[in-house]
């Protein structure tokens, strides 16, 4: 089938200008951003003390170093299973607020939301409310659009210039960053991270706004798997709401819903959606329009909950006029509860166990072993001790499990296996010779131990000693 | 298909207009990207120009070009970025280089630094030059002696090990270590090579052994391969007491082999091939390996 006609390439955005809104879950929302973009910007400003050996920083990841820190957790790259456990619990405890409260993170503390909430802001001051700012919208170009839109986009560049700031102070000492900062004396890869945070805090929160959540935002999507009929929505009550209809004051409300058609709800709308419609992909429950809704009813002296925070159960059945409760402890949310228990639990051992001392030993493969003179047979061993304190250590070397064993470490100068020098926070590196009889076994089992000198804390390693070839 | 009064064809189920496209019925509706997507797909092309423009991009079907292809406005490719940095690590390993070759042997052997240096870039030299014959972990192979253990043909000190790669061993070079033991054949009955074979295997096993066998050995062999037969590195002489044998199996056929008909392996000189710097670390790593005296 053939057609002329002109086929669109692509969908032109549609600008949504967000009205303002008192009420509850407003101050929620502006407590919440406050708190969040808090932590942000202060948390690498909290100091830690760890010793002369290690920065004094709370939150730091020292990547030309290789460690990271988080108050009085310290992890080696090895270890970055710490990472994947934190990971694994947030994006768990993540699952279970979204099957108990629906998409509480996404209108509340997701940074695309916190960001964009501060940007209409900063929007209304220079350029008013919703009707004003669709009038200067329209408006030919005149000195005042001019400045009010200047101001607008200077101030939100200047709010992702401190958002990429701050960024870079979880990756270097922040005060001695600062104080470059201030000389304009900032190596190029820090510059490189504050121009493009601050480019793109710009333009997602500036102008992506809701097209991130719906075209961008993979968790928007597969959050729906989290969902059953109990997780709270935004949910418009049609049963009392319809048929809406405008209201003159002092008419009857006999016959007819409690929503007066106002469409208050949908202008307060950050996605630009109508809640009366019935929940809808775009919308990220921020409850905008819950507040906007209960002010109305509060003219109207009705009662609150036109728009409200409901499950979809309760929702039906308050069709049949049966008022249920949430079940908190469901089938899905116990599972999550169940791992997110399980891999605190694991994370909380592992944190606790942690060795300060680590300690790897690589058997040479080439050659295997070495038939020395005098009925005598050498292997050799690459170890590593891992100090992961932060003081120089000594440590004793010792193996278990051999006859007759010789133990030599190599090396510049005298070695000697009961004092190996590690410096704080760091790898020593050691090759060790082992020279014995044949033993029992050509590949005979045995152990090595290392040993803290001064806190006598222990590690061991199994290892082989390879006597020759079947 | 419903043409509409824009002449849109508009799905009739989805109310959404369609491509046009129809398969068997099954038609293909236009769910458009938003405007921001496409402007970044055509930034994107641009920039592919640019780069085309900067940087080695089309093969060309002659070798104009750098190896037959577009040189790029910047005429940068891989090799200048590799000999760049590589020079960069030259410059950077003159310092230690300078030091090292300052430094003697002994000192080397208790200078931690130094040490770490000359057994890492003897490793990467091992590897490149000594590899061939003496394997990768110069766990050597048949003819060619295994340089982890404690029996030193030429001696296992550190500047024995550097004597011997510099001038080799019968290698082309006046200063070279050389030596060659007399083929027994014909000079010794068969009978007799037995029985000092005998008396070499007891030395190493604890065999037993004829009073003729030993006498032969003291006569014939003593001068060179020592009492007991610990050898001579001085004159490259085996220590013939231990079970290590370069050449031929641990047996008596096998000594036997050796006495009738000697094997001599030859070990080149790399005075003129690799420079001083290189030799001494070489010997250093050698040395690094377990068996140096």
């Amino acid at each position: 089938m053939h057609s002329d006609n002109k086929i669109k390439l692509f969908e032109k955005q549609q600008k949504i200008y967000p009205k303002r809104v008192w009420g509850k879950y407003r101050k929620i929302k502006w407590l919440i951003m406050f708190i969040t973009l808090g932590i942000y910007y202060f948390a690498p400003w909290i100091r830690w003390d760890r010793g002369l050996n290690a920065p004094d920083q709370a939150i730091l990841l020292d990547i030309p170093n290789s460690r990271g820190y988080f108050f009085f957790i310290e992890i080696w790259p090895q270890e970055v299973y710490y990472i994947t456990g934190l990971l694994i619990i947030a994006a768990v405890g993540l699952f279970l607020v979204t099957s108990l409260f629906g998409r509480a993170w996404c209108g509340y503390i997701c940074p695309q939301t916190v960001w964009t909430d501060l940007f209409v802001w900063v929007e209304r001051i220079f350029q008013g409310d919703r009707q004003k700012r669709m009038q200067l919208d329209q408006s030919s170009f005149s000195f005042n659009k001019f400045w009010r839109k200047l101001a607008t986009h200077l101030t939100w560049i200047f709010i992702g210039l401190i958002t990429g700031g701050a960024w870079v102070f979880y990756y270097n000492d922040a005060p001695t960053l600062m104080s470059q900062i201030l000389n304009f004396d900032v190596p190029w890869s820090v510059t490189g991270w504050i121009v493009a945070l601050t480019g793109s805090t710009y333009l997602l929160a500036g102008f992506g706004r809701e097209q991130v959540c719906n075209y961008m935002c993979p968790y928007a999507r597969f959050q729906s798997a989290m969902f059953d009929e109990e997780s709270l929505i935004i949910c418009y009550d049609e049963f009392r709401g319809e048929p809406r209809s405008a209201y003159k004051k002092g008419a009857s409300w006999e016959g007819r819903g409690h929503c007066v058609d106002c469409k208050i709800c949908v202008h307060v709308c950050p996605a630009g959606i109508d809640i009366r419609n019935g929940l809808q992909m775009e919308c990220i429950a921020c409850g905008m329009c819950i507040d906007a809704c209960n002010n109305v009813m509060d003219k109207l002296s009705l009662p609150h909950g036109l728009v409200r925070y409901d499950t979809e159960l309760k929702h039906k059945l308050r069709e049949k006029h049966i008022e249920e409760s949430v079940h908190i402890l469901r089938k899905r949310t116990t599972y999550y509860i169940s791992i997110l228990l399980i891999a605190t639990t694991i994370m909380l051992y592992g944190l606790a166990s942690r060795s300060p001392i680590e300690l790897h030993v690589l058997h040479d493969r080439n050659p295997m072993f070495v038939q020395l003179t005098a009925h005598k047979i050498r292997n050799g061993y690459d170890i590593k001790i891992l100090n992961k304190t932060h003081e120089d250590k000594s440590y004793t070397l010792s193996v278990s499990g051999l006859d007759k064993v010789e133990v030599r470490v190599a090396g510049a100068g005298i070695m000697r296996t009961d004092n190996l020098k590690v410096f704080a926070d760091s790898v020593g590196h050691f090759r060790v010779f082992l020279t014995s009889y044949r033993q029992k076994k050509l590949r005979q089992n045995f152990t090595f131990y290392v040993e803290d000198v001064k806190t006598k804390i222990k590690k061991q390693k199994d290892s082989i000693f390879v006597s020759g070839t079947e | 298909m419903v043409p509409n009064d824009n002449n849109k064809n508009i799905d009739e189920h989805t109310g959404i207009e369609t491509t046009g496209h129809e398969w068997d019925g099954i038609k293909e509706l236009n769910n458009p990207s938003p405007r921001w997507w496409v402007w970044l797909f055509l930034v994107t092309i641009i920039w592919a120009i640019g780069y085309w423009y900067v940087y080695p991009a089309w093969p060309t079907l002659s070798g104009d070009g750098f190896r037959g292809g577009t040189k790029g406005s910047i005429e940068w490719n891989q090799y200048k970025q590799l000999e760049e940095s590589q020079n960069e690590i030259f410059s950077r390993r003159a310092e230690n280089l300078a030091q090292f070759q300052k430094t003697s042997f002994e000192d080397i052997l208790n200078n931690q630094q130094l040490y770490a240096f000359a057994v890492a870039g003897g490793k990467s030299a091992f590897k490149e030059n000594c590899a061939g014959c003496h394997g990768s972990g110069a766990g050597g192979a048949k003819g060619y002696p295994n340089l982890n253990d404690d029996d030193w043909l030429w001696g296992g000190s550190i500047d024995n090990i550097y004597l011997t790669i510099k001038h080799g061993i019968r290698a082309d070079n006046p200063n070279t270590r050389s030596s060659t033991m007399p083929a027994f054949k014909g000079i010794l009955e068969e009978e007799t090579m037995k029985k000092i074979a005998a008396y070499i295997l007891s030395l190493s096993k604890g065999y037993r052994y004829t009073a003729e066998g030993k006498t032969s050995y003291e006569q014939m062999c003593l001068y060179c391969h020592g009492k007991d037969g610990i050898g001579n590195t001085s004159l490259g002489a085996a220590n013939v007491s231990d079970s290590i044998w370069l050449h031929v199996e641990d047996s008596n056929p096998g000594i036997v082999s050796q006495i009738e008909n000697p094997q001599h392996g030859v070990m080149p000189a790399w005075e003129g091939r690799l420079d001083d710097a290189t030799i001494r670390q070489l010997a250093v790593y050698v040395h690094s390996l377990g068996g140096g005296e």
